[in-house]
């Protein structure tokens, strides 16, 4: 398809446009419909043909588009700039630097690319003239912020190449660096710092995907202790509006144990992400202490800017996370949120008038999400390094109803489920996450538990069950008690919910704005469970029930302060000895 | 909307509609551009869908009495308003005319429903827009550049609440869109905003229930493409008033539905959550001092927040507020429990006193120890003393600091909770810092 191919506009409904061209088209490819009164080129995506006709989405307003506009073809599907210089990104759906356009407000028909393509980077060679390379290997690299940013063979070679040619020192993006021969059809291949790929291929030049073992730890007690997630894993947090879903999202995306971090902020609030521009930059990674924008790349496309990029920023975010995935590194993805991905299908699906599914979305919506959340994984690269892409998506059921479409599809996709419960929210239980309803599949997985066991502690999964059973038994004390009344039950009823709501207390609520308290190391999880344990292995006498909710209650004030202090420190100290001095009044024997 | 007959000679005229529904009719004709105004038999419309030639338009005041070979002719332009300090003082209907027998506007003409401000050149919202009420100023504190929705049912008294936050917040502009607003209820605005002196400071865009449903589909982009020109022009702190943003979605699934769109939840159209963040999304704090602040109304049907319009509305705006009548004291409050502001988080206790967030929790968990302790009275169990203290301190909370009535700034509101806290509670039971109990407690 050499020469130009150019369609004309034939209806326009909204952001769908029909287009007659007398000429071959390519699903999915890109063309740019020319609007009569600037002349700016508008984005579009053929995303199907019927009689004849192609259907396109504009990434744009298609106001003031007439009939007959001149459409033109591009060949290419839409596929983003990997190279170094991406991360501390501000990026929209479509890849383009949000901080490179001029002027308050975004103008449509206007595009960039984040690569500064003028840039020298100091390339240093780690392969040598005569080696044999595969796709995804590593040829050297360059800096990009503090990290060694790896220069690959280019991802979508086929078969063994062998290195002919490969230069050390300054160059450009663009500049070649390296020439590789196909070891059997002898065609040589000129490699920059730059190649493209389109985002809704996954990027696959690794050795295999391997089982998931290792906990991504997140600094939030009520996931790291209760429901924890992996390294490679994928896990999904619905909610109804309130709830705490985006606090939840910042602050794994501030303190979670991984080396980059992708936010897609899909068709959700501005201000949101505003937040974590202002910030990111000021906020410190505590592993590296630099700038936790330094680690961050943000692709933002906010409710109020075009519905159809909405579906391409969050596979915009997954292809630049397997970019870096491919350099050995664990990613972490947070998407918020899949649902907004979805009423966009739902918005395109019902402009081209195809036959709705459950809720009017469309039919194929669970395999859609299902395919996405399997980019995620745990890899061995070819060189045998690991590395892992790791996904969390929000998801905003409509009405808080956990049966709709979009979260029943991704249930069936992610293994972690942390649901966000109204009760809790309301009461002020944050993080919201619901201790019964929300599960981690991993703790189940033979590898995980091995793994736990011997990094962890021998019988920390037992622990971690116990308290899971604990706060079940909580639950359903407490419905008894508000049944039968406070004093119609054994006093032993009241003692069985206050020690839940110990572990509600200490070790799920958690302060997402105190310094201290919003992250939590493994280690300190640890200490603060075993002493909760214990307490709840206590027994202690009371003689009226009224005596049990006021001796808890200062217990869990104490334990509170602990949480505020750090770590060890006098005063945490201080708070542990005058709690051992309050259980002791009403201690009487161990269990 | 002026199209004089003068200009006819330069614009395209049709005659051959081939299709007529209750709100949209279709004309076959040419070089016609999407979304673009038009004239239909000397009613407004707009540009909906263009298929070929076919050519189809919603007719804002419906399409009784248009003919097949009625009179089309279109303007070449979106919907526009003429901004300019012009419009100060003024009340205008959806087309942005004047409605008060003023003089015609005659400011620059701009497009409405303009283009996105880019996320990365807008400022993190961090000034606090104090009302005096409790509910919002201490427990759901309202930011410039935020926007909120009340979540009412018709019956309760919003539009009161809302115009006394109106006129008690510290704002250069306000600016009133009312979308299906009873006459009453325009008047009432009216003589109050005279009454307050405040003219000087408002302008009205107003669809009320006499005039047709379908133009209120204008109202909110006239309302706030003139909060851009003074926020964005004029660097002016501006207040945006949305009321009834029910009544707009009701607007929008008519017309989806004489489109064909397959409905979604409660009959909605598939894009809502698009069509509310289109507009919501333009509340905003930009780098230069000037700020858009969005408070909305949307009427719930009997306290259902699940319906899609609410539902939708949560997802998009920046918390939402409840009113209640709080019967145990015959006070409307905002309602604690349900009220959110998601923005609060970056004044409280940073621009209020630093004791702010945490007093601000505990009243809301000691209020909810009164909820509970309140069932077990109903279902007729034995109250501890502990419920008895959190049943008294829940009446005089919610009569001396969250009634609506109530006018007092927020550091008299956190000093009225120590004072509370020390009358009915012990320093255990708050679950506050030691530090700030240290220095606040009220002996």
């Amino acid at each position: 398809m050499d020469q130009k191919r150019i369609g004309k506009v034939h209806a326009i409904v909204s952001n769908l446009v029909q287009v007659d061209i007398d000429a071959p088209v390519i699903n999915r490819e890109i063309c740019y419909i020319e609007e009569p009164t600037e002349k700016r080129k508008l984005m579009a995506e053929v995303i199907k043909v019927q009689s004849g006709r192609c259907y396109v989405q504009v990434y744009e307003s298609t106001r003031g588009l007439k009939v007959g506009c001149p459409v033109e073809f591009t060949a290419e599907l839409l596929q983003v700039d990997l190279a170094p210089g991406l991360l501390s990104r501000n990026l929209d759906g479509l890849q383009n630097d949000l901080d490179q356009f001029e002027g308050t407000f975004l103008q449509r028909g206007v595009y960039n690319t984040p690569i500064n393509f003028e840039a020298e980077f100091d390339f240093e060679v780690s392969k040598k003239v005569g080696d044999e390379v595969r796709a995804g290997d590593w040829l050297g690299h360059v800096k990009e912020n503090w990290m060694d940013h790896k220069i690959m063979v280019p991802f979508n070679l086929e078969g063994t190449y062998r290195i002919t040619e490969i230069k050390h020192g300054k160059y450009k993006v663009k500049d070649t660096i390296a020439v590789l021969e196909n070891i059997q059809t002898k065609e040589t291949v000129n490699v920059s710092m730059h190649q493209k790929w389109p985002i809704y291929q996954p990027i696959k030049a690794y050795k295999e995907k391997t089982a998931i073992f290792k906990p991504l730890t997140t600094g939030i007690r009520a996931i790291d202790t209760l429901n924890p997630m992996m390294e490679g894993g994928s896990g999904f947090i619905p909610g109804p509006f309130g709830c705490g879903k985006t606090v939840l999202q910042h602050n794994i995306s501030q303190h979670a144990e991984a080396d980059i971090i992708i936010i897609a902020a899909c068709g959700e609030r501005a201000n949101e992400v505003v937040e974590i521009f202002t910030e990111f930059p000021e906020l410190k990674d505590p592993r590296s202490g630099r700038s936790l924008m330094e680690r961050t790349i943000i692709i933002c496309n906010t409710s109020n800017m075009p519905v159809a990029a909405r579906e391409a920023s969050v596979y915009t975010a997954m292809t630049i996370g397997e970019y870096y995935r491919q350099m050995g590194l664990k990613v972490l993805l947070l998407a918020d949120s899949t649902s907004r991905w979805a009423q966009a299908l739902r918005e395109i699906s019902n402009k081209m008038e195809e036959l709705p599914g459950p809720d009017a979305f469309p039919m194929d919506l669970t395999a859609i999400i299902s395919s996405f959340y399997a980019r995620a994984g745990y890899v061995k690269l070819n060189n045998e390094d690991p590395a892992s892409i790791t996904f969390i998506g929000t998801v905003s059921p409509a009405g808080g109803n956990l049966k709709e479409p979009v979260t029943e599809a991704t249930k069936k996709a992610a293994r972690c489920f942390y649901a966000l419960s109204q009760a809790r929210a309301d009461s002020k239980r944050y993080p919201a996450i619901d201790p019964v309803d929300s599960y981690s599949k991993y703790l189940e997985y033979a590898e995980v538990q091995e793994y736990m066991k011997k990094e962890i502690g021998e019988d920390w999964i037992d622990k971690v069950l116990e308290v899971k059973d604990m706060l079940l038994r909580g639950k359903e004390t407490k419905e008894q008690i508000n049944i039968l009344g406070d004093d119609s039950v054994p006093i032993e009823h009241h003692d069985t919910f206050w020690k839940a709501e110990l572990v509600d207390f200490i070790i799920l609520q958690q302060d997402a704005f105190d310094e201290i308290d919003a992250d939590t190391p493994m280690e300190r999880q640890k200490y603060m469970l075993d002493l909760i344990l214990d307490i709840c292995h206590t027994k202690f006498k009371f003689d009226k029930f009224e005596e049990v909710q006021d001796y808890f209650k200062n217990m869990i004030n104490l334990l509170k302060q602990m949480n505020y202090s750090e770590f060890q420190s006098e005063k945490f100290k201080e708070y542990e000895r005058n709690l051992g001095a309050h259980i002791a009044q009403r201690r009487s024997e161990v269990a | 909307m002026q199209t004089s007959k003068d200009n006819k000679a330069f614009q395209k005229v049709f005659t051959k509609l081939t299709n007529i529904t209750k709100a949209t009719c279709t004309v076959t004709a040419e070089g016609v551009g999407n979304e673009e105004m038009a004239v239909v038999d000397g009613r407004p419309a707009q540009v909906v869908k263009i298929f070929g030639d076919q050519v189809t338009l919603q007719i804002f005041q419906g399409t009784n009495g248009i003919a097949t070979n009625s009179e089309v002719i279109f303007t070449g332009k979106p919907p526009q308003l003429k901004v300019g300090d012009d419009l100060i003082g003024r009340f205008f209907n959806a087309y942005g005319d004047p409605i008060d027998n003023g003089p015609e506007l005659t400011g620059k003409a701009i497009d409405i429903g303009g283009p996105t401000v880019n996320p990365v050149r807008r400022k993190q919202p961090s000034e606090l827009i104090a009302t005096g009420i409790a509910g919002i100023d201490l427990n759901n504190t309202l930011v410039s550049g935020q926007k909120i929705p009340f979540f009412a049912d018709p019956d309760q008294p919003f539009n009161q609440v809302l115009a006394d936050v109106a006129l008690r917040a510290q704002v250069d502009r306000i600016i009133l869109g009312g979308m299906g607003m009873l006459l009453d209820d325009f008047l009432f605005y009216k003589r109050l905003f005279e009454e307050a002196g405040a003219m000087d400071k408002i302008i009205c865009f107003m669809n009320t229930t006499e005039d047709a449903p379908v133009e209120r589909l204008l109202i909110p982009d006239m309302a706030l493409t003139a909060a851009e020109y003074f926020a964005v022009e004029k660097n002016e702190k501006v207040l945006v008033l949305l009321t009834d943003m029910t009544l707009y979605c009701d607007a929008l699934s008519i017309v989806s539905n004489r489109m064909d769109q397959i409905p979604t939840k409660d009959f909605m159209p598939g894009s809502l959550y698009s069509d509310l963040a289109k507009l919501y999304e333009k509340a905003a704090q930009f780098p230069t001092g000037g700020s858009i602040t969005i408070l909305a109304v949307t009427t719930l049907s009997g306290g259902d927040i699940t319906h899609a319009i609410p539902d939708n509305t949560g997802y998009i705006t920046e918390g939402q507020l409840f009113l209640r009548r709080d019967t145990d004291v015959s006070k409307t409050i905002v309602d604690p429990f349900r009220s959110l502001s998601r923005l609060k988080q970056l004044v409280i206790g940073k621009k209020t006193r630093e004791d702010h967030p945490q007093v601000m929790n505990a009243c809301i968990r000691l209020f909810s120890d009164a909820a509970n302790a309140k069932t077990k009275l109903e279902n007729g169990f034995d109250l501890t003393d502990y419920d008895k203290r959190t049943l008294n301190f829940a009446k005089e909370y919610s009569k001396d600091i969250l009634a609506t009535d109530i006018n007092i700034d927020t550091t008299e509101m956190l000093d009225r909770c120590w004072r509370q806290y020390a009358a009915h509670f012990e320093k255990h039971e708050l679950g506050i810092k030691q530090d700030l109990i240290d220095k606040y407690w009220k002996n």
